[in-house]
């Protein structure tokens, strides 16, 4: 089962490790993304992400799918928030449940290198120096070569 | 075909999205892109550098050297930074 929610509003993660729960459910990995105050020495006010509608939805599918065919993962949650965040708020949750915990474990990881870079959202920060858009980071896309590479 | 902009590509161009009738020498993403870059100020610093600049069709990632269709959806935009 995989569930996808692209959504400015905010979510309960204890609710969503509870909708990832069942009888076959001996493990559940999640992730979640928070909004930090401290981006390169600047004191961050706001966050401001945008999608590509239609295609997040698709990109976020493929990923949860690949995961859920490399490993025996039973049910995967994602959800991406939109629009203006400000410091501790939620930005993504990933939650991978499985039977066992190692599926668990790496399904989440691998779901959350790929978003980084497979799946259409950008950011824009606020400081009081201005707004300015985010660039891609090296590490995120080496960390998506590393699994691309066998070095899991 | 129909055409998206996203972050700061969309910036500079000064919308979201266009209906483009293309000349019929644009047959690439890199060709359209060159096209596109002559349309206005704004579209020649979106692709003023086209390394900086990721596209899609069809809602999938492409390279530049994927061939466009006039009824294709193209998008082009940043690398991506979500998460």
């Amino acid at each position: 089962m995989i569930k996808i929610n692209i959504q400015p509003e905010d979510f309960d993660v204890t609710s969503e490790i509870k909708s990832l729960r069942g009888r076959a459910i001996g493990a559940i990995a999640t992730f979640s993304g928070i909004v930090r105050e401290n981006s390169d020495s600047k004191s961050l006010i706001s966050l401001t992400l945008e999608h590509y509608p239609g295609m997040s939805e698709k990109a976020l599918d493929k990923i949860a799918r690949q995961a859920m065919h490399e490993w025996p993962i039973e049910a995967v949650r994602i959800i991406h928030r939109i629009g203006r965040l400000t410091p501790e708020d939620n930005i993504v949750f990933v939650g991978c449940a499985s039977a066992h915990r190692h599926a668990a474990f790496d399904g989440c990881r691998f779901i959350m290198d790929f978003l980084k870079t497979d799946a259409p959202f950008w950011k824009a920060e606020e400081t009081k120096q201005g707004t300015v858009w985010v660039s891609q980071r090296e590490t995120d896309t080496s960390a998506k070569q590393g699994w691309l590479s066998g070095k899991k | 075909m129909r055409i998206y902009y996203f972050a700061w590509v969309r910036d500079h161009i000064g919308y979201s999205q266009e209906d483009i009738h293309c000349p019929e020498t644009v047959k690439t993403i890199s060709q359209l892109a060159a096209f596109l870059s002559q349309q206005s100020a704004g579209h020649a610093k979106a692709f003023d550098d086209l390394n900086a600049v990721r596209a899609a069709i069809n809602q999938e990632f492409v390279n530049s050297d994927k061939s466009v269709k006039d009824t294709d959806e193209i998008a082009f935009f940043p690398p991506v930074t979500g998460g």
